[in-house]
């Protein structure tokens, strides 16, 4: 399943560089992308783990760097 | 942002004021400080929730750090200015970053908000998501065309430039088909839903460009992984730099290396390169698809430009694909009924010659009439009709049927027809070179292609012709749809290491060396779901000189990437040198981190702009 998300806030290509490489770590997870210019996070995951993929990605994300937010696109 | 720029303008007051308050240094020294806190005081405290939360080496850590340590070395002026400095820098860069979004976000601005749907008399204004195949919706003048629809009422002209960069509007009729994406100009049309948003051409073409940033080119990869050491390794040797030459080296003062370890911390951010590769990738392909041309990753992109071999499909790509007949040469019966045997025995197929004997016939095709069609590929088709045995093909097909055949000279397709074995004449179909075909071989060989070649099913007569007409370099005739795989794996022996082999094809029948080829390029998409899904890069518009135009935009995009490269990289490794050796300052370290940033993200701009190439 794919699913998409606003990164708001994303501001150093770095950090969306780290985020992208976070949220592929994440077990279930078989491809992450962060393209900073829209700002999109594209997560493609299992099914079945996809609530507990979004979860641990959100925290992720706070973590590396909290001045963003994920939201829903 | 605005908040950002107070901030610089109080804290660089403050730190004048300190500079001029010189006579008393406890109050001079709490000037700086209040300054530096007002400057700096989110970076730090960011640093601080970053740390806790096992974010070591980010950006807001180092310079912190740097300026902290400026401080505590007794630089008071310095660390306030450096910090004051990146925070002008940071606020540029996002300026930069920002228009840049602006101009993306312009360039995908293609995306309809809303569809007029028809509910009894109302019209009700619905998020195209929501609207369903079947449903009647009005285009008003000037509106975008939210959803694929076929036309039922009104004519109008329409702008289809933001998918084909073509600016000659298009005449629609009742009837006609219209795209997602284009604007209707000038009439009010009532249409019907034929594809749902998620599968409408604006929405495809939108999600091919915004994911081609998740197929990364080598840069981009190069890019990735030399972030991944650099930071670490230069914040390493920073520490090395502060340590071990004042206890190995005799006379030197701990203070003098601190100051030369923390400019190493200030440049070591990767972001200049961070940013502006991937950047100038995306701008790249978000400035080809104006020009309607969809890329579908950056390494596509990149592949585009060590393009060394051109191989061109005939029928559609180079040709018209519209096929006309144009003799009919009957032995034994009438030409009518020539024609409407042929045109009855390739009913089932779909090859442009058969619509093209259709299309002669004119008549509705009765498929009662038609039974047992066996087509055999490369050859013809084979059929019962009326109880009788006839078909129809090529020479090769006469051949394997042991049925002689006329052999004089005829140019262009000929269609030979037999019934129960007896020959009964060829229909002799001629194919249209594209008008632009000529100048797109001589634009590719302009742009240093090394080899133009030509593969295609028809006979060789019509190959060479359309080949010389062209000035292609090579052609290949009569070839079956495995032997084009054949030719295409042969060619691709004949490329250097790091070239690469483009083939352009129409979509249709030629997926196979499509996939094959380094880059498989499909012509004419514009409405074609086979074409897109089957290409690394797709042609919206009919017209092969595009093929140019994409390596034009890669070459150059490709060179701006290059130059950020090389530019950041070079300036932060001179920086790093000269600072090791006490030779520069903090200031040119602040300019190697944010100045680079920023001149690199203008660069990365330029990728956007492809109308002048």
């Amino acid at each position: 399943m794919k699913k998409k998300f606003l990164l708001e806030g994303l501001d150093c290509a770095n950090c969306a560089a780290k985020i992208e490489e976070a949220i592929k770590g994440i077990d279930g997870v078989k491809e992450a992308t962060v393209n900073f210019m829209t700002t999109k996070l594209v997560i493609h995951g299992e099914d079945e783990m996809m609530p507990t993929i979004i979860a641990s990605a959100k925290k992720m994300v706070k973590k590396i760097e909290s001045d963003i937010t994920m939201k829903m696109a | 942002m605005t908040k950002g720029l107070w901030r610089i303008i109080i804290g660089s007051i403050l730190l004048a004021v300190a500079i001029l308050f010189s006579s008393n240094d406890w109050l001079q020294l709490a000037l700086f400080i209040i300054s530096f806190i007002v400057v700096g005081g989110d970076v730090i405290k960011r640093a601080v929730k970053n740390i806790f939360n096992g974010q070591v080496f980010d950006e807001n850590f180092l310079m912190s750090i740097a300026t902290i340590g400026a401080f505590l070395i007794g630089e008071y002026p310095e660390g306030v200015a450096v910090m004051l400095f990146y925070q002008i820098g940071e606020l540029f860069q996002s300026y930069a970053v920002g228009k840049s979004r602006k101009s993306i976000a312009s360039l995908m601005d293609i995306r309809p908000d809303y569809a007029n749907v028809k509910k009894g008399d109302e019209l009700v204004r619905t998020d195209p998501d929501e609207v369903q195949i079947g449903d009647i919706i009005i285009i008003k003048p000037g509106e975008k065309i939210p959803l694929d629809c076929k036309i039922i009422e009104g004519n109008s002209m329409i702008d289809t430039s933001a998918l084909t960069g073509e600016s000659m509007p298009r005449e629609v009729e009742v009837g006609s088909d219209i795209l997602s994406g284009c604007i209707n100009i000038n009439g009010v049309i009532a249409a019907e839903v034929t594809k749902e948003f998620e599968e409408s051409t604006v929405n495809k073409i939108l999600d091919l460009v915004e994911n081609a940033s998740s197929k990364k080119s080598n840069s981009e990869q190069f890019i990735t992984k030399f972030a991944r050491y650099y930071t670490p390794v230069v914040v390493v040797i920073a520490v090395l730099l502060a340590v071990i030459p004042p206890l190995v080296i005799g006379g030197a003062t701990f203070s003098d290396w601190l100051y030369r370890a923390l400019a190493f911390l200030v440049v070591s951010c990767p972001c200049a390169l961070v940013i502006s590769i991937p950047l100038s990738f995306f701008g790249g392909i978000g400035g080809a698809s104006r020009r309607g041309i969809l890329i579908k990753g950056s390494n596509y992109l990149e592949a585009l430009a060590k393009t060394e071999i051109v191989v061109f499909d005939k029928t559609g790509t180079l040709t018209k694909g519209v096929f006309n007949v144009q003799e009919i040469h009957p032995v034994g019966i009438s030409k009518d009924e020539l024609l409407e045997l042929t045109a009855y025995v390739e009913s089932y197929s779909n090859h442009p010659v058969s619509l093209s004997l259709k299309q002669a016939y004119g008549k509705e095709i009765d498929n009662g009439r038609i039974s047992d069609v066996e087509e055999i590929p490369g050859h013809g088709v084979i059929a019962t009709l009326n109880g009788k045995k006839v078909m129809a093909g090529n020479i090769k097909l006469m051949k394997m049927m042991d049925i002689s055949y006329f052999k004089g000279e005829l140019i262009g397709t000929v269609v030979h027809a037999a019934v129960n074995n007896q020959y009964i004449g060829n229909i002799v179909i001629a194919d249209e070179i594209k008008p632009d075909s000529a100048q797109a071989i001589k634009e590719l060989k302009a742009a240093n292609i090394k080899q133009t070649v030509m593969l295609t099913g028809d006979n060789k007569d019509v190959g060479l012709k359309v080949a010389e007409e062209l000035g292609l370099d090579k052609v290949y005739a009569e070839l079956l749809p495995a032997d084009k795989v054949d030719k295409l794996e042969e060619l691709l022996l004949q490329k250097t290491i790091k070239g690469k082999l483009a083939f352009v094809g129409d979509g249709i029948n030629d997926a196979p060396v499509l996939a094959r080829a380094d880059i498989g390029i499909a012509m004419g998409g514009l409405g074609s779901d086979a074409a897109i899904e089957a290409a690394d890069i797709v042609i919206m518009t009919d017209e092969p000189s595009k093929i140019a135009t994409a390596i034009k935009i890669s070459k150059k995009t490709l060179r701006i990437a290059n130059q950020n490269i090389i530019f950041a990289i070079g300036i932060k490794l001179i920086v790093l040198i000269l600072s090791a050796f006490g030779k520069t300052t903090m200031w040119a370290a602040i300019f190697a981190d944010v100045g680079v940033t920023i001149i690199a993200v203008l660069n990365a701009f330029r990728a956007l702009n492809v109308m002048k190439l």
